[in-house]
């Protein structure tokens, strides 16, 4: 750890075993190596039956007729039902737009789009049943890039838009654009040496989460249904799921179950609505487990993007102007698009203090698989095309890449394009001055990894066991790039957290007791809860009650945030609670020493003490039999929205940076990877747990990866997914994964709890084009798209 | 059909079992033991590793027939085996089979009721694993919370079957070893670093006779992965 500016503030608890700071152990950990933790897939009832999801075949076509009569008859299916059996007038959702069908209904426009639900006593039976629904459909032409989305007589995919978007677009099949202009691009141009411009273009990556789309809806007596389902954010599920059951959301009891990650993918409904449809139907407990197949087609991807950048450069190395169109394609429905293009716009000119700038970005509607949310959300994209530019500036100019950058960096003061002030440490030239100082992995190391000494190791090779080379055509190259993310929900929207917090005396002991619905989705927050807890009140024993809709909304587990908002949550009713607790101290001892009402007291290690360290009571005397409780939201400061015609506005909460350094070997003969070491320096404002924090870092670090080589959802020009299994779609395995040293700067943000920042995102971003930037080195190839493929590299 | 073979050392019989069905899904739902895991049921994720007769294997290959007679060994049955590995005995199915009373067979999944009770863990036992709760568990289960090489949890059991494996076997793996033997196991959380610190640090206590808590791979300190210039660091695979 290097660099730290802390808050004085934190001196509350702050001896108190097991707060914030510590690598505290999951509290989750023991259940999860036992096999114990029950997650979504895992639930199970009496009387229970399986669920299961009829598909479109088609990327887009009109249903001439569903004949459900055949299905319905196979022995141990018990229900099968269609758009016509929905029970009320709401038959869409959506994140923020509800144009998505619950189930298709004349048309469909997507590959697995679902199109009808069976109910049945065995999985099987259900998946046989399926194949019984006899759907007759007329395949309609598909759109599937911008220039078919926006033909003339280009079939719309949603004619009939009330959106707030749809008003402003300039095509139908345009989800929502947002152009941000500041300066003046064009006269800025005209005091540049070199100008450097260029298209680039982002595959569509899939979450991949491994515990895949599932839940079990119960029917309840009261004739409301209690849901156990994986998900991202509980309260925003129940606002969309209630509507189409037509049941008040109290009657609609959520709650969380064991989440095998999510990555943005869960932040859409997949089977809750599906699930509770079937239960209420058959008035049985109904599970719904997607299997892998099914959940490439049950959430929503990265948008793949295409990104015309072009910036200018003085001799000196000063970035004159950036001139960007970013093109998303959003798929077939809205999910989070409109958020992901504000993100594209807001973050695409990078870490860098540009002033005359002029962007556009938009997201399409086609025929493609819908995406939407995914680690990084919009910033991953941009962060692609604006450091191949940075690298391709660089060498124009002959300047070393990371000096460039340094010369350009932002910094706490600059302004964005929106005209937003950061207001907090943004140490951009820091974070690569540390990298590069980073010793750099020693060359050739399969020649000394091999056990006898001089033997080759293959496993440090390109190709690795597959034994393709021993050395000869391998070229290392090195490569750097640093990103910028926004931390928490963005453009005006009212991003609050709830938290209950109640602290009691349980066998002598004082223990409190955090309630939320915050998603632990494999984060961690669980454990930063109980920290912050135990900072906050001075207690060792910490219980975190299950996530669920009998508390109010935590928000999303994305964005980042949840360390931030929740956390920030936890903290304010911790000292609601901390303010009650020395109150009925007062009231029962104050009179017996003056100190009470005189001194700043802190609760700590179980006692309320002085800020001088004097003892006045322990918290077990103080509160006896009385318990606590404070129940409250909280929120961050306020955003605005981005003006629709020049993108000003204050948009963003707090931004985090990371940068990487990567060292990739190629196969130049054979056009293959293996990157060698993917080194990460990230400002984390304060780490609440700094053995999290890494953990958060290297994931993020591996998925950035995975899109610089290999993941991509392929889909052919009748927008037909090709690729839909860990057999065709592949995600970095132990033996693609580097080492990944990591440095993390604590530079507090003064307007965060704790002075921490978001951590999760940031380091997916850099990652992608630091790799593609080695590889370039390696091979000299101009590469402007990811993944990269062998054929891209060998030009064959 | 009926299908008769040993889980964790004790002898299980299921019946009404479909031709198509999987030894994974037999665990999962027809014994409550849900510990093995359906992330892919294609044999690409590892998620579903158990050994069947030692033999490390994805339980979603595996017909439910094809285990008539023979011993699976699933995560739920690690720290039992590491226990008998310590009294000296074999316990993996290896070298036949063990004893142990009949399973309920009622138990399938997770009950809405047993899920409920999931909650945090104090302080004083997070912190006093090692001493307390940890007799409970097999040394490369601690070893994986320890190092923080759990985050969803989803690829843990699969990846501490395989792991264990490979620890019973070769006693002190090198990275490169390690890698290659979990190259199976897809963890799409944590990018593999901890889960590297995790296995070294199980393999480190089992040589130490499982007294070794500080080799430096402790929670905060992990070797590789806290600072660039940590000697560890540059080994690779």
């Amino acid at each position: 750890m290097g660099v730290t500016r802390t808050p004085t503030s934190l001196s509350q608890g702050s001896r108190t075993r097991g707060g914030i700071g510590e690598s505290t152990l999951r509290p989750d950990g023991t259940l999860k190596v036992t096999g114990e933790f029950a997650y979504a897939s895992d639930m199970w009832h009496e009387d229970m039956l399986w669920g299961y999801t009829l598909r479109s075949p088609h990327a887009h076509a009109e249903i001439v007729s569903v004949d459900t009569s055949e299905a319905l008859a196979q022995p141990g299916v018990r229900a099968v039902l269609t758009y016509d059996d929905l029970p009320t007038e709401v038959k869409t959702y959506g994140l923020e737009v509800p144009d998505t069908p619950v189930l298709a209904h004349g048309r469909v426009r997507h590959h697995g789009e679902p199109v009808a639900i069976i109910a049945a006593d065995h999985p099987e039976t259900a998946r046989r049943a399926a194949a019984k629904i006899r759907v007759e459909y007329a395949e309609l032409p598909v759109v599937h890039d911008e220039a078919s989305a926006t033909a003339p007589g280009a079939p719309l995919l949603h004619p009939n838009r009330a959106d707030d978007h749809g008003r402003h677009v300039p095509h139908p099949n345009i989800v929502h654009r947002q152009p941000i202009v500041r300066g003046d691009a064009a006269a800025a141009k005209e005091t540049a040496d070199v100008v450097v411009s260029g298209e680039y273009e982002v595959g569509m990556q899939d979450q991949a989460f491994l515990g895949p789309e599932s839940g079990l809806a119960v029917p309840a007596e009261d004739g409301g249904v209690d849901l156990y389902v994986a998900t991202q954010w509980l309260h925003a599920d129940l606002r969309q799921i209630a509507p189409v059951l037509g049941l008040p959301e109290d009657k609609i009891r959520m709650t969380l179950a064991g989440v095998g990650g999510a990555f943005g993918g869960r932040e859409d409904l997949s089977m809750q609505i599906h699930s509770c449809l079937l239960a209420l139907r058959t008035g049985r407990p109904v599970k719904i487990v997607y299997n892998r197949f099914e959940s490439f087609f049950g959430h929503v991807h990265r948008h793949p993007a295409k990104l015309w950048y072009e910036h200018g450069a003085t001799k000196d190395g000063r970035i004159t102007h950036m001139k960007c169109r970013i093109v998303l394609d959003g798929g077939a429905y809205a999910s989070t698009s409109p958020a992901v293009v504000g993100n594209a716009a807001s973050l695409a000119v990078g870490p860098y203090a540009i002033d005359d700038v002029d962007i556009e970005a938009l997201a399409l509607y086609t025929n493609n698989p819908p995406c939407g949310a995914m680690r990084g959300f919009g910033a991953v994209q941009a962060c692609f095309a604006y450091e191949s530019q940075m690298d391709r500036l660089a060498a124009e100019l002959g300047l070393d890449p990371v000096e460039f950058r340094r010369r350009n960096a932002m910094s706490q003061g600059t302004f964005m394009p929106t005209g937003q002030r950061v207001d907090s440490p943004a140490p951009v030239a820091e974070i690569l001055r540390r990298l590069k100082a980073m010793p750099l992995p020693p060359e050739r190391q399969w020649e000394s990894a091999g056990r006898s000494g001089t033997a080759t190791d293959v496993r440090a090779l390109p190709g690795g066991l597959s034994n393709t080379t021993h050395g000869e055509g391998v070229v290392r190259g090195v490569g750097y790039a640093v990103g910028i993310k926004n931390v928490g929900f963005s453009e005006g929207f009212d991003d609050y957290s709830t938290a209950r917090v109640r602290l009691q005396v349980v066998g002598g002991e004082p223990v409190a007791t955090v309630h939320t619905a915050m998603a632990e989705v494999g984060q961690g927050g669980v454990t930063v809860h109980a920290q912050i807890a135990r900072t906050e009140l001075g207690v060792t024993q910490v219980s975190i009650a299950p996530a669920d809709t009998k508390v109010g909304s935590a928000g999303s587990t994305s964005a980042s945030r949840q360390t931030y908002v929740t956390g920030g949550a936890i903290k304010n009713a911790c000292e609601a609670v901390r303010e009650q607790v020395l109150q009925i101290g007062r009231a029962r001892f104050g009179t017996y020493h003056p100190a009470w009402n005189t001194a700043e007291l802190l609760l700590e290690d179980g006692k309320v003490v002085t800020d001088g360290g004097e003892v006045l009571a322990p918290l077990a005397e103080v509160l006896e039999d009385e318990t606590v409780e404070a129940d409250l939201e909280w929120r961050h400061r306020p955003t605005e929205a981005l003006d629709v015609r020049t993108g000003q506005g204050f948009g963003h909460v707090q931004y985090s940076f990371a940068a990487h350094r990567a060292v990739v070997e190629v196969d130049t003969e054979l056009g293959l990877v293996k990157v060698v070491e993917l080194a990460c320096a990230q400002d984390v404002g304060k780490a609440l747990n700094p053995q999290s924090v890494i953990g958060q870092i290297q994931g993020g670090t591996t998925q950035g990866l995975g899109l610089a080589v290999m993941e991509e959802i392929v889909v052919s020009p009748g927008a037909k997914v090709c690729n839909p299994s860990f057999t065709d779609y592949l995600i970095p395995t132990i033996l693609d994964t580097p080492t990944i040293p990591v440095d993390i700067l604590e530079l507090a943000d003064e307007h965060a709890p704790y002075g921490l920042r978001g951590v999760g995102e940031a380091p997916t971003l850099s990652s992608t084009p630091a790799v593609l930037s080695a590889i370039r080195q390696a091979t000299g190839l101009a590469l402007k798209r990811v993944p990269v493929r062998p054929e891209h590299l060998t030009g064959t | 059909m009926r299908v008769t073979f040993q889980v964790n050392g004790r002898p299980y019989e299921a019946d009404d079992v479909w031709e198509g069905e999987s030894l994974l899904y037999v665990l999962r739902e027809r014994m409550g033991l849900p510990g093995s895991k359906n992330a892919c049921e294609q044999g690409e994720c590892g998620s579903c590793t158990v050994r069947l007769d030692g033999d490390p294997v994805c339980a979603c290959l595996v017909a439910a027939g094809q285990v008539e007679g023979r011993e699976v060994v699933t995560v739920e049955g690690l720290a039992d085996l590491a226990r008998e590995r310590a009294e000296g005995g074999c316990g993996t199915g290896a070298c036949g089979s063990r004893g142990g009373g009949a399973r309920s067979t009622a138990a399938r999944g997770t009950s809405v009721d047993e899920a409920r009770r999931w909650e945090a863990r104090p302080a004083g036992a997070e912190s006093g694993a090692r001493t307390g709760e940890s007799a409970a568990l097999a040394p490369v289960q601690q070893a994986f919370i320890d190092a923080g090489a759990v985050q969803c949890g989803f690829c843990t059991p699969g990846l501490l079957v395989a792991a264990d494996e490979l620890i019973e076997r070769t006693g002190q793996p090198s990275d490169a070893d390690i890698r290659e033997a979990l190259s199976g196991n897809l963890c799409r959380c944590t990018g593999y670093e901890a889960i590297l610190d995790a296995v070294r640090l199980a393999a480190a206590r089992s040589t130490d006779g499982g007294t070794a808590t500080d080799g430096g791979t402790g929670p905060g300190e992990g070797t590789g992965t806290g600072s660039p210039a940590a000697p560890a660091a540059g080994t690779g695979a």
